[in-house]
């Protein structure tokens, strides 16, 4: 398949595990911050190619993963009232509530639904005027423009019976939560490309310039990881730490404008939860004061909601590169995708699940 | 095109719309209503001397040189009743005849239960009884008893199909997992995907450039055709809702082997991989309805492919690995890359992706 193939080439994918081989001299740490980048790498066996000095760990790209339980248990509980129709992205429905997840609550007759784009829920909610639906938004910089439109849109048609609960967070505060953690040990990154697509890039570059650590924007084939890779072996072997752009059929320095101006239309910076790793200040996005009246949180009264994580989840760690999935105690025993103790065993971008997935039996 | 399957869309319903353009309850009460279902739309499409009879049951003759049989059921409830390639009524009987196959018998009888929503368009049931009419007729099957039954509006999802087969086995030997011996070749009889596409296709009314059309076929030719040229099988799989990934899993962990298959030789439909892309699927667990794999001695695997790719069924049927020894219950594919990874049954349903 065009586009594709190409990027999946196994001669090219020998050469640069050889070009790899010859200039790494020291070890280094490079964390992927994308969910989608870590299952290539697990499902294409990527680290296998790489040699011994470099080591991948993985990051807190995604989207399903970082969603705190509090905002689940919303979720679940918006989900559950008679008149809603709840709809959400696919891999939301299997993440574990404090006693059930959504698929739970389809099962015992709440109507949630699968839906491929917000804007599928807001045409839900045209169509069924006397019911209340419920878009759940969450997501990275990646997915928070299609989003925004919806809301837009549902205040331009003046639609009253949709909202969102929002759960939209961000990058870069989050790279740099990580890099502030005594025990990291990252020393490069390579960056999101979706994410990239929509925000460009600009915003890394003081993060790789504070921190002194290469950033490489890296797309999701094989190849394009493996290209990451390499370049940013190449700056940290040469004591370089700058912003580069592996995946530039996809980005631009400055990003998508009218993604980002739709995004700054409709949502502000806030702070955010995030799962096993707690607040962190200016990371995520929520509602204007003008588009309030879509929030859900406040048209359903859940607001004040709490939920604490499971003790024993080490998901915080894993999704800031700490620890790796198989270090967990309760990996592939107490946790595993029919019975998990935490999000990332469940998302099909989920760290764990890709490790339980394609590694289990080699761990 | 290598398979163009027949479906009853073009069938004109032979009982008059105006009289009952639906089914009502007393449809399956047993009075006149039933009869009129059986005498307008069943005997007619299905017509052969035993159904004929109109007795509780069957009887049927069996071929004298055969005293080994297989026997088998599924049921049906596929959403939506009607996708590019088939319906419901196709693969409720296409399905029971390839688990026959499997089995390494010849489908010989049908028998049918059809459970109906009240409400469900008559227009639609002769559509489905049609389609089944002619499913059978291409598969070499009788459909020779049955049974319909009508439950009340909102407790069945328009019409729900049971079919049970029976079939004369024509392998020398018993086909199981067990007969699956290190060193055997894998063979796949076509490319993976298109059924589980064309469902979600129309099921969530994705639109793609093309109409992708389900795979759905009747299987026992070729598995017949294997037998026919003294091909010693050793296991044979239809692959359905789990796909190729899942059917590898079963029979490995059965079979206690260890498998190696490859990536690169897995025939998989333009697009087919494309829309697997978009939604973030593998098409490794995307179900099928007319594919299977099979477990065939080394010695013998080029000549069993050959034998496949003659029929019209198998022009893309390949081999895509072997069984090795050791690590018991595994089944591991070589990346397009090149690097090795594990193949493992999915948890539950694969679910869209966010972005």
């Amino acid at each position: 398949m065009r586009f594709i193939d190409e990027y999946r080439d196994a001669r090219v994918a020998q050469l640069y595990a050889r070009a790899l081989e010859r200039i790494t001299t020291k070890s280094w740490t490079i964390m992927e911050v994308c969910g989608g980048q870590t299952h290539s790498i697990v499902k294409f066996g990527i680290d296998e190619l790489l040699p011994p000095g470099v080591t991948l760990v993985h990051g807190p790209g995604c989207p399903v993963c970082v969603t705190p339980l509090e905002l689940v248990e919303k979720a679940i509980e918006i989900a559950s009232i008679p008149n809603v129709i709840f709809c959400s992205f696919g891999d939301m429905l299997r993440v574990p509530g404090r006693s059930k997840d959504l698929l739970a609550v389809k099962a015992a007759g709440g109507d949630v639904r699968i839906v491929y784009s917000p804007l599928d829920a807001l045409k839900l909610a045209v169509e069924n005027p006397q019911r209340e639906v419920v878009f759940f938004a969450v997501g990275f910089e990646t997915t928070a423009p299609a989003n925004a439109m919806a809301v837009f849109q549902a205040s331009v048609q003046n639609v009253r019976n949709f909202s969102l609960l929002t759960s939209h967070v961000l990058v870069p505060p989050a790279l740099k939560a990580i890099l502030a953690l005594p025990d990291t040990r990252v020393q490069g990154f390579l960056a999101a490309g979706h994410v990239c697509s929509v925000m460009g890039y600009k915003e890394y570059e003081p993060i790789a310039r504070k921190h002194r650590v290469p950033i490489v924007v890296t797309g999701f084939e094989p190849l394009d990881i493996l290209q990451g890779i390499y370049m940013c072996i190449q700056q940290l072997e040469k004591g370089l730490a700058v912003v580069e752009n592996q995946y530039s059929r996809s980005v631009r320095r400055e990003g998508n404008l009218p993604a980002q101006q739709i995004i700054r239309e409709v949502f502000c910076i806030v702070p955010r939860k995030w799962r096993g790793v707690g607040e962190i200040p200016q990371s995520g996005l929520g509602l204007q004061q003008k588009y309030a009246v879509f929030d859900a949180e406040t048209r359903f009264g859940i607001a004040h909601l709490t939920a604490d994580e499971p003790s024993e989840c080490i998901s915080g760690s894993i999704l800031q590169g700490i620890r790796k999935p198989h270090e967990c105690p309760a990996f592939g025993t107490r946790c595993a995708p029919e019975h998990p103790l935490g999000a990332t065993m469940v998302s099909s971008e989920g760290a764990c699940a890709a490790y339980y997935q394609y590694r289990k039996r080699k761990i | 095109m290598e398979f163009e399957p027949k479906t009853g869309a073009e069938f004109v319903c032979p009982i008059p719309i105006e009289q009952y353009p639906a089914v009502v309850m007393a449809h399956g009460g047993g009075g006149k209503l039933t009869n009129q279902l059986l005498e307008k739309i069943f005997l007619p499409a299905f017509g052969n001397a035993m159904l004929d009879a109109r007795h509780d049951g069957a009887h049927v003759q069996l071929p004298r040189d055969r005293d080994r049989l297989a026997f088998t059921t599924d049921s049906y409830v596929v959403h939506p009743l009607f996708f590019p390639g088939g319906d419901i009524g196709t693969l409720a009987v296409y399905g029971t005849v390839n688990d026959l196959a499997m089995c390494g018998a010849r489908p010989l009888f049908l028998s049918a239960g059809f459970i109906i929503e009240e409400g469900l368009p008559i227009d639609t049931l002769c559509r489905i009884v049609q389609s089944m009419a002619l499913a059978a007729k291409q598969a070499g099957v009788q459909l020779v008893t049955g049974d319909t039954k009508v439950v009340d509006r909102g407790k069945g999802d328009g019409i729900f199909i049971n079919t049970a087969g029976i079939g004369v086995v024509e392998s020398a030997r018993m086909i199981s997992p067990a007969g699956v011996r290190p060193g055997d070749s894998i063979l796949l009889s076509g490319d993976i995907g298109r059924h589980g596409i064309a469902i979600m296709a129309v099921r969530e009314e994705l639109e793609f450039e093309s109409t992708i059309a389900s795979d759905c076929a009747p299987l026992s030719g070729m598995v017949l055709d294997l037998f026919a040229a003294g091909i010693d099988v050793h296991c044979l799989r239809d692959l359905t809702r789990g796909g190729l990934a899942s059917a590898l899993v079963e029979i490995a962990d059965t079979a206690h082997l260890h498998f190696e298959i490859d990536e690169t030789v897995i025939p998989v439909l333009e697009e087919v991989r494309a829309a697997c892309e978009i939604l973030g699927f593998d098409p490794l667990y995307v179900a099928n309805e007319g594919r299977f794999i099979g477990f065939i001695p080394p010695g013998e695997a080029e000549r069993a492919l050959q034998r496949m790719r003659s029929h019209p069924l198998g022009r893309r049927a390949c081999i895509i690995g072997t069984v090795a020894g050791d690590t018991p219950g595994l089944v591991t594919m070589r990346s397009s890359i090149g690097a090795t990874r594990i193949v493992d049954m999915l948890s539950g349903e694969q679910l869209p992706r966010i972005c």
